[in-house]
């Protein structure tokens, strides 16, 4: 098992090399113009362009600045490890931008996760014991309409109704914990996660339920009942570890998908978050802003990958790695 | 006269659906005597597994319409309250299932789920149950038990997982199991080994066997009493002699002569023509009447009754008992 794991480490190393390389390549093909002239202000001479050029290190071969940043972030660059630059924006190291943002927007991501979860899971599990119930048929079509809702209309019509028709929520933005005290964070929070969870919490219900149902019709539970089990262990015991187990996967890729930026959320919400971010760098053309948010990405999504994966060992005995 | 453990009256389960209602089981009566080996042979519809099911109450009432008794050492099960199922469940019914790859949880080792059951009908300690569990495996002759014990069932082979399945079954001591196709998917070889252990575990345990299988080959040594189902009906009954030489039913004649025989010059088997019939809409008058051989005006119209041969021996068939006679001399046993 150690051995797995080491060897996967391994590979999320290689994996991030190849994702920088691509970011790279992405970035100095785009017919973006030249990062120089556009940060070296208004009507620059052609000096202080090359000055700026200089400064950023635009002016060395593509290959020795993909080197460069490389072997920064994997060793360390002026700013401490690991080396992420620095922003052709802001003329500050990027580590504590990227930090920051990642802590904000992982308060986001884990709190929907936590709403999803506790409303998904067990409504998908009432709907598969009492299968085409009312209940069931309500649920369901919940599912459908929370799945047919892109954020983007429910946000700002959640924003509407909640704080600035009926003024029971305050209204968007960001209120850190630390500074502001739990009830401004928990209130500005509360309305992302419930719009964000509505999406996850309705495809996890029809997940939850379809798997369940899967499992209920399998032999071991026949055997379960003739065992003489009281309904409520059958159920329990040996229903839902089963049919939970599936769930595991797409809930590690799902939150490092969120955590990799809930671009359209932080929007709407105005939550200063990594995939807000990312959308601003690329259209300053930040390009190390671009390659850290797009590495934190990589290194959330690999690890989950991971993490599942080993999850996954422990929950079901047949699964091994070698 | 002793009691029957088991004594089944005209059960009818029938489950509603959009294309209409499948009569599964339709009017079955038999009783199984404490001790007794029961064969239960048809073909697969036949209604023999799921008349066993409703005995074990594994059939979805809110799917079925359940009617007829049955009677356990007494009791009606299938108005028993359900605390009074869950507790008869696994202490005095064991049940083995048909696919050993299938009905053990993957998730739990073997020993675990075999104490589980123990566990749910005794107040023992954890360990006590694991004990057991372990001399159970021991029983039901797997090697190395305590290892095996610890193993989940995909570590175990098709064979041994029905060995374990048994010692489930058994660990209670039930008056009564019911091996719904125990060996249907188990290698020959296996499935001889199977059949044995069976035996050896019902005179050392003193249970009951209710042995379902469509194989007329297994029900001949292993039981006592055999019957006949096809199409949701009991149509033959008997002892083992009585279906092997005096049978009285074309059914029951199909099956014997499509039983592979060492001692025959012919190469193919014999088959039964046609195929089961839909138990949605079963033939008006016998069920078996489209692929008998020897049907007339009679088979169209009437049900033929259950009616005695001699003694316990009964067979539902509209030809004369010496027409019967004839043909299962001269041209069932003859060629089978």
């Amino acid at each position: 098992m150690l051995r797995y794991v080491i060897r996967r480490l391994i590979w999320v190393v290689l994996v991030l090399v190849v994702i920088v390389a691509v970011t790279y390549s992405i970035f100095f093909l785009l017919p973006a113009g030249d990062p120089a002239v556009r940060f070296a202000g208004k009507a620059p001479t052609p000096e202080r362009i090359e000055q700026v050029r200089v400064a950023f290190g635009l002016d060395k071969p593509v290959y020795q600045q993909f080197y460069t940043f490389t072997k920064n972030l994997f060793l360390g660059d002026q700013y401490g490890w690991p080396g992420l630059g620095q922003s052709f924006v802001l003329r500050q190291p990027l580590k504590p931008v990227i930090l920051e943002r990642t802590l904000v927007t992982m308060q986001l991501a884990i709190g929907a996760a936590i709403v999803w979860l506790l409303v998904g899971i067990p409504i998908g599990i009432l709907s598969a014991l009492r299968p085409h119930s009312l209940f069931d048929r309500g649920a369901m079509f919940f599912a459908l309409v929370g799945i047919s809702m892109p954020v983007f209309f429910i946000g700002p019509l959640a924003l509407y109704l909640f704080s600035y028709q009926w003024e029971i929520l305050p209204g968007s933005g960001y209120y850190p914990l630390a500074e502001e005290g739990f009830g401004p964070w928990f209130g500005h929070f509360i309305l992302p996660w419930c719009v964000l969870a509505l999406l996850y919490a309705a495809f996890y219900a029809r997940l939850s339920r379809a798997n369940l149902l899967d499992t209920m019709s399998e032999d071991y539970m026949r055997t379960a009942r003739a065992k003489g089990l009281p309904e409520r262990r059958v159920i329990v015991h040996h229903a839902l570890r089963a049919s939970l187990v599936p769930i595991v996967t797409v809930f590690g890729l799902d939150l490092a998908g969120l955590l990799a930026g809930a671009v359209i959320t932080e929007t709407v919400f105005n939550i200063p978050g990594i995939g807000q971010y990312a959308v601003r760098s690329v259209f300053s053309s930040d390009l190390y802003a671009i390659l850290d948010v797009t590495i934190v990405a990589a290194i959330v999504v690999a690890l989950a990958n991971l993490v599942v994966d080993i999850v996954y060992a422990f929950l079901d005995p047949r699964v091994r790695y070698t | 006269m002793p009691e029957p453990i088991l004594d089944v009256k005209d059960l009818r389960v029938h489950f509603p659906t959009e294309d209409g209602v499948v009569k599964a089981v339709d009017g079955v009566s038999f009783t199984i005597m404490p001790g007794e080996t029961l064969g239960v042979v048809g073909e697969s519809g036949s209604g023999k597994s799921v008349t066993f099911l409703t005995v074990m109450g594994l059939i979805n009432r809110r799917s079925a319409i359940v009617e007829g008794q049955v009677l356990f050492q007494g009791e009606d099960l299938l108005t028993a309250p359900k605390e009074d199922l869950q507790a008869i469940r696994g202490k005095k019914i064991g049940m083995i299932f048909q696919d050993p790859m299938t009905s053990l949880h993957p998730f739990y080792k073997v020993g675990d789920q075999i104490a589980e059951a123990i566990r749910t009908h005794e107040k023992i300690s954890k360990k006590d149950a694991a004990e057991r569990a372990v001399e159970m495996l021991r029983r039901v002759g797997i090697p190395r038990p305590e290892e095996r014990a610890r193993q989940y069932p995909h570590e175990f082979s098709g064979g041994m997982r029905q060995r374990a399945m048994i010692a489930m079954a058994l660990s209670l001591s039930p008056d009564l199991l019911i091996a719904d196709e125990p060996t249907t998917a188990l290698d020959v070889t296996v499935q001889a080994q199977i059949l044995d252990l069976v035996d050896r575990l019902q005179s050392e345990f003193n249970t009951a066997v209710a042995m379902i299988t469509h194989d007329l080959g297994v029900v001949a040594e292993h039981c006592d009493q055999i019957q006949v189902m096809y199409g949701g009906r009991v149509v033959e009954t008997g002892t083992a002699d009585d279906i092997y030489y005096q049978p009285r039913m074309p059914y029951t004649w199909g099956l014997l002569r499509s039983m592979p025989r060492l001692n025959t010059e012919e190469e193919r088997l014999h088959q039964i023509r046609g195929t089961p019939p839909s138990l949605i809409h079963l033939p008006r008058g016998c069920p078996f009447n489209p692929r008998c051989p020897y049907v007339f005006d009679r088979c169209h119209v009437d049900v033929p009754e259950l009616l005695p041969v001699d003694g316990h021996h009964a067979a539902a068939c509209h030809l004369t008992l010496e027409e019967r006679e004839r043909i299962a001399e001269q041209e069932v046993l003859e060629r089978a």
